[in-house]
């Protein structure tokens, strides 16, 4: 069972849902996805055992063969590449390691060079194995990243998958090749305003999805309305609660706190398992 | 000497465009003459990213020793300045104005980027 742990507004509460739904089940890894503010590790602490950069690769010129024909910089469609009379120029923070610049180039004047993008930690805590991807500071693309991060995903037993927030490349990244995803969100206008963008890209990307809705107590009946119309099943509604608060602002897990959140995310966890479990791999 | 200038419109009386990479259209002006010899509607002013580079890209090949403009980022500077073009950023007011200060000696040419990366996105 691979499930991604996504939400389109960020600070909804995703991290949350996805630590103590890890804690409560137990034997499970946690892929934190949310490479531009990894922070599951902040509330699991747990023991570090490998760290790797990781790479990507960019373009590099062998300027004995560059004719500056310019065919590599019109095919990038990133406008990586810039081709001058007597230059050849590599803007790397735009390229996307697509690969085309390599194949056009009637000269083969390309060559490879790698550029360290990020970090990726494995640690253990208790029977939870987090693997972490760290974007270095001022990259502007997490999916080679996040990718990494996934092909440490196990082929078996369960894997929650903690997806950046939004819509975009990174979060489609994160939480294509689940089995479901479970979308948190808040019932406020801007909650619902992200929940439909999101829930519109798992459904494109064929996921079945689920709803929780955190400080459920507050704001509007908006996102109620839009899941019973959409036939999205609400698996969980956590109401506004100050002891939640303060256990995550101290970095504890609310699951260590309270026999009641104990019980509250075991509803979750039984609520996905029942829901999807019949895609457990 | 070929001046190339940022501009919001295909003419000498419009107004120099604040952005390099985005600007709307790239004249080329002959600086003796004054008159436009090239250049357009800028095709890479909507890019999803990279326009600087290719703007620049674009000045360069068409032959541009200079560069007159609002702002320019650091993508787009690093590819001039590898073309040994001259910028001058912070121009405003029309582009025939523009010119016309360059060619009395009243613009100062920039030796690094103006702005931050994307900035003519917003």
């Amino acid at each position: 069972m691979r499930i991604a742990i996504a939400s389109g507004k960020g600070g909804t509460g995703k991290t949350t849902v996805a630590v103590n739904l890890a804690l409560m089940r137990g034997n499970v890894q946690l892929l934190d996805c949310d490479v531009e503010d990894p922070d599951a590790a902040l509330f699991l602490h747990p023991q570090i055992s490998t760290i790797s950069s990781v790479y990507v690769t960019v373009p590099r010129v062998l300027l004995h063969r560059c004719i500056f024909c310019a065919e590599c910089a019109h095919f990038c469609a990133y406008n990586a590449l810039v081709v001058l009379p007597d230059q050849w120029l590599v803007t790397p923070e735009l390229c996307k390691d697509c690969g085309g610049c390599y194949l056009v180039c009637p000269e083969d004047a390309l060559t490879t060079e790698r550029r360290k993008i990020g970090l990726i930690q494995f640690g253990v805590s208790g029977s939870v194995n987090v693997v972490t991807g760290d974007l270095q500071a001022g990259e502007a693309m997490p999916s080679p990243l996040i990718r990494r991060v996934k092909q440490e995903a196990n082929k078996e037993g369960w894997v929650i998958v903690d997806a950046p927030p939004g819509t975009s490349c990174a979060m489609i990244t994160a939480i294509e090749g689940c089995d479901a995803c479970v979308l948190v969100t808040e019932p406020t206008p801007f909650g619902l305003h992200d929940l439909q963008l999101a829930s519109e890209v798992v459904k494109i990307l064929g996921l079945p999805c689920g709803v929780v809705i955190n400080r459920s107590d507050l704001g509007d009946s908006g996102v109620r309305e839009f899941c019973r119309d959409k036939g999205l099943p609400v698996l969980l509604e956590i109401p506004f609660d100050r002891g939640l608060a303060v256990a995550y602002s101290r970095g504890v897990p609310v699951t260590y706190v309270s026999e009641h959140w104990r019980s509250v995310f075991q509803e979750l966890l039984d609520a996905i398992e029942s829901r999807f479990g019949d895609k457990k791999r | 000497m070929k001046i190339a200038v940022s501009a919001s419109d295909n003419n000498l009386d419009t107004m120099v465009d604040p952005r390099f990479g985005r600007c709307a259209y790239l004249l080329i002006v002959d600086s003796q003459t004054g008159e436009i010899v090239s250049g357009g509607r800028n095709e890479f002013a909507a890019a999803g990213g990279g326009a600087g580079t290719q703007t620049a890209q674009w000045a360069i090949r068409e032959g541009a020793e200079v560069v007159l403009t609002g702002n320019v980022g650091p993508n787009a500077y690093n590819v001039l300045r590898a073309g040994k073009v001259k910028v001058y950023a912070g121009v405003s007011g029309s582009v025939r104005d523009a010119i016309a200060r360059l060619n009395k000696g009243e613009l100062s040419e920039i030796s690094n980027s103006t702005v931050p990366p994307h900035s003519g996105m917003r």
